[in-house]
């Protein structure tokens, strides 16, 4: 009986999920480009995106956006729900919270064509704001580096309000009386954050912290529409090598050595998390 | 946030005290709400100060945008840039039309996102009733296999899932978009947790009067799990309204485009020195979206974010 309640899902998800991922994994040592048959290939696969240049350059790449990408929106989501927090008139808080919630549904390919414009570097508003403060024309979109700071940024500037809400519901989850205990104590200002919110709000930074690396790792998006992975190679991510090696090159078994190697390291980060919050989060 | 198995909208549970009961009220965990307003506090002005700093740098760009594209073409480049949308001339918005099938991609993407809306909410409502309420054999490590599945990044199985979908002859179809994204394993988890928040008692009830699962399900737990299923519901509209890498992938000709491909694609037919019409595009593409915002946000937020204190 119950299955039949169960068999849309279950069916749904054997086909396109389950089935897939087993086929994923088998695809990673064959050869295939489709118009042929595949050829059992070994470990050829995963020795060849060791040693391909663009492999590893995308790899590294889409490490340090995570790094840099994660860091920004955490603390920029932190800091923004504890000045939000306190003695705020209640129109105000509902306002801000709107605000900083709403990139969350737009598209991040619309977000990322408005932000082409935004960061150009002779007629965007970014360069304009700068030079009404003396900083001369910065060139965003042309160089490596600049790039690769506006696929952070813009990818920060979509996503920092859904950390925003995880830490929200955290500081509102903290008992007014403890931080009461605490200025009893002689705690003021910033050793208040220090001892008492950081500690007890450190179960959702853990999570927040989680989904903010899984969701940075597969950035594909905005530097897709942004860039296209360029200049150079200066922003191409892993998603955008599995992309192109499978359906620009059609190498298949590669492009899926690549994905099975991604999905290993958010396991991996998903594993870390259940260790770390055994050590090092504080539960009430 | 740190218990389990909380029901559903749990998240900023407190806040709803605002509009409840006035007993709730007394129980309100923000006591400084009430307290009288001192009469000058440097560092809340600098707090407020520091928030519409970064309020202005989250909207500035939308408004920009909707700004710009109510700009006549020939100024669309024009520093300073426009904040304000005075004089507002339309001329771009009749020319996204014309450049692009406008109406096509909207219908594409409405069919799209509103049969695997459906979708996901049919089978989430049913496999989480089952989770919830129905013994089975293997229930446990059927739910765990559910749940490790939300763990898969779409990127890892895209190959796979265009080989089966091309074995199904439904390539570059907008079929191919839609049954893939209807199992979810986050709406399972959700409806679920919603149901085991609802009383037991009621299927015990029915069962006495001679119900049959279906019929306890269909007559007394569906009616209820409604807001739950409006979650499910809205944050599949989001997701999918916005989806652009599988999109991508399995779709080939423009006549089977949604929105962010087709915007993509106006974006690269612009030469002409004007922006505006590529805006106006963008700006159109975010209308449904800012509607289910307007009138879904607290479901759309309590959505997000559920699950996250598991």
């Amino acid at each position: 009986m119950a299955w039949l309640f169960l068999a849309p899902t279950i069916v749904g998800m054997g086909v396109f999920t389950l089935v897939p991922i087993v086929a994923s994994v088998l695809l990673a040592f064959f050869r295939w480009d489709i118009l042929s048959a595949p050829q059992f290939a070994g470990l050829d696969n995963f020795a060849e995106m060791a040693t391909d240049p663009t492999v590893r350059v995308a790899f590294g790449n889409t490490l340090a956006f995570v790094v840099v990408a994660v860091v920004l929106q955490l603390g920029v989501a932190l800091g923004l729900a504890v000045l939000i927090q306190d003695r705020l008139p209640n129109w105000l808080r509902v306002f801000f919270r709107s605000a900083f919630f709403f990139p969350l549904i737009l598209s991040a390919a619309s977000v990322s064509i408005f932000m082409k414009y935004l960061f150009n570097e002779q007629f965007g508003v970014v360069n304009w704001l700068l030079g009404t403060v003396g900083i001369p024309a910065v060139p965003w979109l042309t160089t490596p580096f600049g790039s690769a700071c506006v696929v952070a940024l813009v990818y920060v500037w979509q996503n920092f309000g859904f950390s925003f809400l995880l830490f929200l519901g955290a500081l509102s989850a903290i008992p007014q009386e403890t931080y009461e205990a605490a200025s009893l104590d002689g705690a003021t200002g910033w050793r208040k954050h220090r001892y008492v919110t950081l500690p007890l709000i450190s179960p959702t930074t853990l999570v927040a912290s989680v989904m903010a690396i899984i969701n940075a790792l597969q950035v594909f998006d905005q530097p897709y529409v942004l860039t296209r992975g360029g200049p150079g190679d200066s922003t191409r991510t892993a998603v955008m090598v599995i992309f192109e090696t499978a359906f620009q090159q059609l190498q298949f078994g590669k492009a899926s050595a690549i994905g099975v190697v991604l999905m290993l390291v958010i396991m991996a980060v998903t594993a870390l998390q259940f260790r770390l919050s055994k050590r090092f989060v504080f539960y009430q | 946030m740190t218990t389990t198995a909380t029901p559903v909208p749990a998240t900023p549970s407190n806040r709803r005290a605002r509009s409840g009961s006035p007993v709730q009220q007394d129980r309100s965990p923000r006591p400084w709400a009430t307290r009288r307003r001192r009469p000058l506090d440097w560092s809340l002005a600098g707090r407020i100060a520091v928030l519409i700093l970064a309020a202005a740098l989250t909207l500035g760009p939308v408004l920009w945008t909707l700004s710009t594209s109510l700009r006549p073409p020939a100024d669309s480049l024009k520093l300073p840039p426009a904040f304000l949308p005075l004089n507002p001339d339309f001329s771009s918005y009749a020319q996204v039309f014309k450049q692009v099938d406008m109406a096509l991609l909207v219908l594409n993407s409405a069919l799209v996102t509103g049969l695997i809306a459906l979708g996901q909410m049919f089978s989430a409502a049913l496999a989480g009733y089952a989770f919830a309420f129905l013994k089975f054999k293997g229930k446990g490590a059927l739910f765990s296999l559910v749940l490790a599945t939300m763990m898969v990044p779409v990127q890892v199985t895209i190959v796979p899932v265009f080989m089966l979908i091309r074995g199904m002859g439904l390539s570059d179809t907008l079929l191919a978009l839609i049954l893939p994204a209807i199992p979810t394993a986050f709406g399972t988890f959700l409806m679920r947790q919603y149901f085991l928040g609802l009383p037991a008692e009621l299927a015990e009830a029915a069962a006495i009067d001679g119900a049959s699962p279906f019929r306890i399900f269909r007559s007394v737990y569906a009616p209820l799990a409604m807001p739950g299923l409006a979650i499910v519901g809205i944050l599949a509209f989001n997701f999918h309204w916005n989806e652009f890498f599988r999109p991508l992938i399995l779709t080939i000709s423009e006549q089977n485009f949604t929105l962010p491909l087709g915007l993509v694609s106006l974006q690269g037919n612009m030469g002409t020195g004007s922006i505006s019409v590529v805006l106006a595009g963008v700006v159109l593409s975010m209308i449904p979206a800012l509607i289910v915002f307007l009138v879904g946000q607290r479901t759309l937020r309590d959505g997000l974010t559920a699950g996250a204190g598991k």
